[in-house]
């Protein structure tokens, strides 16, 4: 079973992580990956090889216990393998393009279509998903405040609200499109509606985090309703408010996306993830789904660092190195 | 809120004027607000198009007229409630003027789509609790990919699995599958890493294989992890089947339903496929909650 065992040696698992990428680069720019070639066995011998030392380093590096920094390294090795395999198989087996592109082509479609894309995220991310992201939000919590002292009608409205996760809200787009025009103001609308419920049950249920002996403790202050909210409440909601911000964040991006799926005008990340594909030039839409995909972590990661030092103090941080 | 034990379970009745009587309110308010809007956004076509043409009008007559006006910007409640309950009797289910037959279209794929999902995220689960590798190597990146749009690459799937020569469901199964499969792998390693560590430990003191730690332990610990990830996942494939209708032109299910709806104008018919699709996301979800009664009910009384 578990038998524990002795951690490897550093300097062995350097060596292989080392030979498998040496390999790995031999491999590929040697003629055995050329799709001229015919697919032998010194092709598949090779690329065995290269598959077990890559399997090996990423072992190794996981078994090391230790800073979290070798944790993310074998995801990082992880990753770049697997990026290293599809770049591998789909030019020496030459799959076709329009079933798989090969990474080196995404990244020229990138540099190639680079003016087109950076319109088309000013379009989407710029203008509709941030717009509607902070609007949908702060929405949310504004109604949220309001009706924080209304027992009656945040009784209504969190059963509701919480059901609204369950819809495909998403649908709203082409009626969005009929008020609002084919503009990325139809899209904002979109993210508006996706954004505002998640936002408003967070903040109820954020605002209901501090303690009965919290709040008792600012009553005996003769400290007023605000200033309760302002110095207690609304502290003590902040990890809520956050998590609410990170969900939205990943919603807009879907929202604004799938909503230009549903008709827009001729720019925009969705616009051309789904006009692209039906004309089968798959490398740009390939470069249009990294571009979102990096926008959505990176804005998450920037919540997330911005989370750390407003809400330093709380332990689901601290817990966090 | 803390220790409310003591107090007996509210009755019937008060939990219909705790609980009933806000969500009525609400909904009874909404309901006007909805009328009122009616009347507000289709005033200016309906002058234009109904009213003027006739000579002088009173404020019923607008009213009426907001009402009843050729492809409305916002029908009225009733209008939909109509249009949904002539769909569903006056055609035959197969017909697709029924919106049952797009419910089904629609259901089909996001059902078969959950349970691969569902199934494959199980899997994954347990290989990455069980292998440290898997853990450090692969985790990390289906965490991160819940922060990416990842229903942005559906068309890109409908492409390929379009040149491969699949149609119909497994297209739009595949892409539910995909969403439903990352909150569910996500919860799963969540849940199987939930015994605390005495507890484990008793297992390793019964010499339980590590099947059966993973079967008696691990497993029921996860339920309570894996059932909030099948509701939120349900719900996401039905997001992905629906929008993977609509760059095929598909002829059937509510995504398409909605794209020709706009297609023509007919606002009608879009706010009723959306309602629909409101009532397909609502019924999975409970059906969702039911079955997590069913398996944890007992559990929960302890």
């Amino acid at each position: 079973m578990n038998a524990p065992t002795s951690p490897p040696d550093l300097r062995v698992s350097a060596l292989v992580v080392l030979a498998g990428i040496g390999g790995a680069w031999a491999l590929l720019i040697s003629s055995l990956a050329d799709p001229a070639t015919p697919k032998d066995g010194a092709f598949w011998g090779a690329t065995i090889v290269v598959a077990l030392l890559a399997v090996s380093g990423i072992r190794r590096l996981a078994a090391i216990d230790g800073p979290r920094m070798y944790a993310s390294a074998s995801a990082l090795l992880f990753g770049g393998w697997l990026l290293y395999f599809w770049q591998l198989f789909t030019i020496a087996l030459d799959v076709p393009r329009v079933l798989l592109p090969a990474p080196s082509l995404i990244a020229a479609a990138f540099g190639e279509h680079m003016g087109t894309l950076q319109s088309d995220f000013v379009q989407t991310v710029v203008r509709a998903v941030a717009l509607g992201w902070v609007l949908g939000s702060g929405l949310g919590f504004c109604v949220g405040v309001a009706i924080d002292r209304m027992p009656f009608l945040q009784r209504g409205l969190l059963p509701l609200a919480s059901l609204t996760s369950t819809i495909p809200l998403v649908g709203v787009a082409p009626i969005a499109v009929m008020w609002f025009g084919f503009e990325w103001p139809s899209k904002a609308a979109v993210v508006v509606l996706m954004t505002f419920f998640p936002m408003l049950v967070s903040t109820l249920a954020g605002l209901r985090a501090a303690d009965r002996l919290e709040r008792e403790l600012m009553h005996s202050y003769a400290a007023s309703y605000w200033r309760t909210l302002w110095s207690l409440r609304l502290p003590t909601a902040l990890p809520f408010l956050f998590s609410a911000l990170k969900v939205n964040a990943t919603l807009a991006l879907i929202g604004a996306i799938v909503a230009e799926f549903f008709g827009s005008p001729t720019s925009g990340l969705g616009f051309r993830i789904s006009t692209e594909a039906t004309r089968m030039n798959m490398g740009l839409v390939w470069a249009a789904v990294a571009v979102a995909a990096v926008t959505g972590s990176a804005v998450y990661a920037l919540l997330v660092s911005i989370e750390k030092r407003a809400a330093f103090w709380h332990p689901s941080v601290r817990g966090k190195k | 809120m803390a220790t409310t034990t003591s107090a007996p379970p509210p009755s019937w009745g008060q939990r219909l004027t705790e609980q009933g009587l806000p969500i009525a309110v609400v909904l009874l308010f909404t309901m006007a607000l909805w009328y009122a809007l009616t009347v507000y956004l289709n005033a200016p076509g309906a002058i234009e198009r109904v009213l003027e043409p006739k000579g002088p009008w009173t404020w019923q007559d607008l009213v009426a007229a907001t009402m009843t006006v050729q492809r409305p910007v916002l029908p009225a409640p009733h209008q939909v409630a109509l249009d949904l309950y002539s769909s569903l009797v006056d055609w035959p289910v197969t017909s697709p003027r029924n919106l049952l037959f797009h419910v089904a279209v629609t259901g089909e794929s996001t059902l078969v789509g959950f349970v691969m999902g569902t199934l494959l995220g199980l899997v994954l689960s347990v290989c990455i609790v069980h292998s440290r590798t898997l853990d450090k190597a692969l985790l990390p990146w289906i965490v991160a990919s819940q922060s990416i749009p990842v229903l942005a690459i559906a068309p890109i799937v409908l492409v390929i699995l379009g040149t491969m020569g699949f149609s119909g469901v497994a297209p739009k199964a595949v892409i539910a599958m995909y969403l439903c499969f990352f909150p569910v792998t996500v919860a799963m390693v969540q849940g199987l890493r939930s015994p605390q560590v005495i507890e484990t430990e008793m297992m390793h003191t019964y010499a339980a294989t590590r099947w059966q730690a993973l079967w008696m332990l691990r497993l029921p610990a996860a339920l309570p992890f894996l059932f909030p990830a099948l509701r939120v996942g349900i719900a996401a494939g039905l997001v992905g089947a629906m929008v993977a209708e609509l760059p095929t032109g598909a002829q059937a299910g509510l995504g398409a339903r909605l794209l020709t709806g706009s297609y023509y104008g007919q606002t009608v018919q879009i706010w009723s496929a959306l309602v629909m699709s409101a009532f397909v996301g609502l019924a999975l979800t409970a059906a969702m909650g039911a079955i997590e009664a069913l398996v944890l009910g007992k559990r929960r009384q302890l």
